[in-house]
């Protein structure tokens, strides 16, 4: 079922700062246009393939990633570029992957699919739903092992609950006490059917199964987000896993260009009632923030997308001879390939 | 003179070095660590290098080798145990989709520092579901290496090499070798890529890796009672495969047999006969010719295993059909 907020679990009433929520609301922004942007420039024809955009569930990618450090880790999903964006990866070399050109950040190899940044701990968007829990429960292995202190994120949607890895991650995550936060953005579907037609049981239910604690927030409500991934980030840190659920809206089809005859006309026209960057602008006003200034962060943000799109267009398409490299690491113990 | 080992010992005393050496290097599996392995691989090495570095899994091959891609993605070197190489089937999203793609659809920003160790082959009457020899399907996807130790050196140096590598290797062992007893060289070069001749012969070749070089030596002795006298080419490494060694062993005797005893159709024998014949046909006297398993499952019982294995017999009636 689509979110609303009388489902989430109670929060404790706004603790999060102005400057803080307008960091968060700038992040939101940046996603809302980039996305808009991208299907603007899908429905034109200037990218090829699949892209599955999160319009609608930015509020989920704006608080997770806000919460986590510089140490910490997470791989996400096919729908994954709101996390990636607001992971801070270089808006250029972002548009340049998505658009299938030399300079992006996979050298064009990967694509929306695939948008990774390692030096940003980002292992990935994934083209395999569910696939990105077992790398992230390996990643949070990595970070108890080695001490660094990180914590792993694994996002995943509500299609991937019936996936039998999110059973095995837990168990694994549970026994192992690993940092990480399994991160459910819950849509309410899975890929182009209800979610209620999919999986017979309820994640908080799962993860009480494993004893892994779960919280379940409204997931259009920046600030709950925000507020209740701090904890579960932080708890996790020593403490060991935790399920955040963040009920929220997919604005779009599974797919770019999908017309979604499978939805209720009333419930995609009622979703701008429920949209986060609505919420957010109008709790920011309400704690004081000028019109005026949330105005130039629109247009600083789209300032910025307008750039990194014409560095992107001005951008070559990758020679032919890029499709043949890294495959295999180059090595001195590597006889031919 | 060191102590001879067996194979099975060889391959945790490469663990163990590797582990020594190399902080990194993590072992993970189902029972790897307290059991010690269900074919006592990894004996001793909890009480060495304890439980953080040496785990026990839950039965979730799945998970367990997307675990160990993602570890590798974070800074370990993780070498991962599935127990028969048939349940690897559990796993396959983990090695092709994520282990084997990373670096390449990443554009190079990583590399995956990872091995899945795991025994193939018949033998032990094991049945359909514990006797496959899948290697093949490894080798048809770009970004894995794949490797078959033979020999009990190689048990060591080969794993050690695996481990040294920078991208995902699948180290197949057969099972049936796991008591053969021989000698290692912890000095030995770990290469990946090279073959070894086994057998130095004038008259045709024998290309073959793993426990089937066992059937290839039996044949060609029996071939040099005959006055043939059979070159013998431990491939080791399957992916990449060592073109330069083949062809140079083609060049000398012109007429090739390839045995393994994985299912012919298909199989790594079908990639090699194809590259002779497109990139050294003018040094070909007969056409080449394959011995591998029949295009069927493995099955249990005794009589049955045995009438399905390639075994020297065959390997002497194909060399001697290249020679008529």
């Amino acid at each position: 079922m689509p979110s609303s907020a009388a489902q989430a679990d109670p929060i404790p009433a706004n603790s999060i700062p102005t400057d803080r929520r307008l960091a968060l609301h700038r992040t939101m922004q940046t996603i809302r246009a980039t996305e808009t942007t991208l299907s603007r420039l899908f429905a034109d024809g200037e990218i090829p393939g699949f892209i599955h955009l999160s319009v609608g569930q930015e509020a989920v990618a704006a608080g997770v990633v806000g919460a986590l450090g510089p140490q910490d880790s997470f791989a996400t999903t096919h729908r994954g570029h709101g996390h990636v964006l607001a992971r801070g990866v270089r808006l250029d070399l972002f548009f340049k992957e998505i658009m299938g050109r030399a300079g992006g950040i996979c050298g064009g190899r990967g694509g929306s699919m695939h948008v990774a940044d390692l030096s940003l701990g980002v292992l990935g968007a994934n083209g395999i739903v569910g696939a990105g829990l077992p790398l992230a429960t390996g990643s949070a292995l990595a970070h108890q092992t080695r001490r660094t202190g990180g914590v792993a994120v694994a996002f995943f949607g509500d299609g991937a609950m019936a996936e039998g890895a999110l059973h095995e991650c837990l168990n694994m995550a549970a026994l192992w006490t690993l940092p990480m936060v399994f991160v459910c953005e819950n849509n309410g579907w899975s890929e182009f059917s209800p979610t209620s037609t999919q999986f017979a049981a309820t994640l908080d239910k799962l993860g009480a199964a494993f004893g892994v604690p779960h919280r379940r927030v409204d997931g259009n409500d920046v600030a709950a987000v925000a507020e209740a991934a701090a904890e579960v980030v932080e708890a996790a840190r020593g403490g060991g896993p935790r399920i955040l659920e963040c009920l929220t809206t997919r604005w779009h089809g599974h797919f770019e260009g999908d017309p979604q005859r499978y939805r209720n006309a009333d419930e995609i026209a009622g979703l701008p009632q429920n949209d986060p960057l609505r919420r957010s602008a109008e709790a920011l006003l309400a704690a004081g923030v000028e019109e005026s200034a949330l105005a130039a962060l629109v247009d600083s943000v789209d300032a910025e997308i307008r750039d990194a799109l014409e560095a992107a267009r001005a951008d070559a398409l990758p020679d032919a001879d890029a499709a043949f490299r890294d495959v295999y690491t180059p090595t001195t113990l590597t006889a031919g390939a | 003179m060191p102590k001879p080992l067996r194979y099975v010992n060889a391959v945790a005393q490469a663990l163990n070095d590797a582990m020594a050496a190399d902080p990194a290097v993590m072992l993970m599996g189902e029972d790897v660590a307290a059991a010690g392995g269900p074919f006592k691989a990894t004996r001793g090495l909890l009480d060495a290098h304890g439980p953080e570095r040496v785990r026990d899994t839950p039965i979730s091959e799945a998970s367990l080798v997307g675990a160990a891609v993602g570890a590798a993605l974070t800074g370990m070197k993780p070498v991962v145990e599935i127990m028969f190489m048939d349940f690897v089937t559990l796993a396959m999203d983990a090695v092709v989709n994520q282990a084997a793609k990373a670096r390449f659809m990443f554009g190079g920003q990583c590399s995956v520092p990872m091995v899945l160790r795991t025994p193939h082959g018949g033998g032990l009457n094991a049945g359909p579901q514990h006797s496959q020899c899948l290697e093949a399907w490894f080798a048809h996807i770009p970004g894995l290496r794949v490797v078959c130790p033979a020999t009990v050196a190689d048990a060591y140096s080969l794993l050690r090499a695996a481990i040294e590598a920078p991208d995902p290797v699948v180290v197949v062992e057969n099972k049936a070798l796991y008591a053969l007893q021989g000698d290692i060289d912890v000095n030995a070069p770990r290469e990946v890529g090279k073959a070894r001749i086994d057998r130095a012969g004038r008259d045709a070749t024998i290309v073959t890796y793993g426990a089937t070089l066992y059937a290839a030596r039996a044949a060609a002795d029996r071939l040099a009672a005959e006055g043939i006298e059979a070159e013998i080419i431990d491939l080791r490494w399957i992916q990449p495969w060592d073109e330069e060694a083949v062809f140079a062993s083609v060049a000398k005797t012109h007429r090739v047999v390839i045995a393994h005893e994985a299912v012919q159709a298909f199989g790594v024998g079908a990639e090699i006969a194809a590259r002779i014949a497109s990139d050294a046909f003018d040094d070909l006297d007969a056409p080449v010719l394959r011995v591998g398993a029949p295009f069927m499952p493995i099955a249990f019982a005794k009589t049955l295993e045995a009438a399905y294995l390639p075994d020297a017999d065959r390997i002497v009636a194909a060399v001697k059909s290249t020679l008529a």
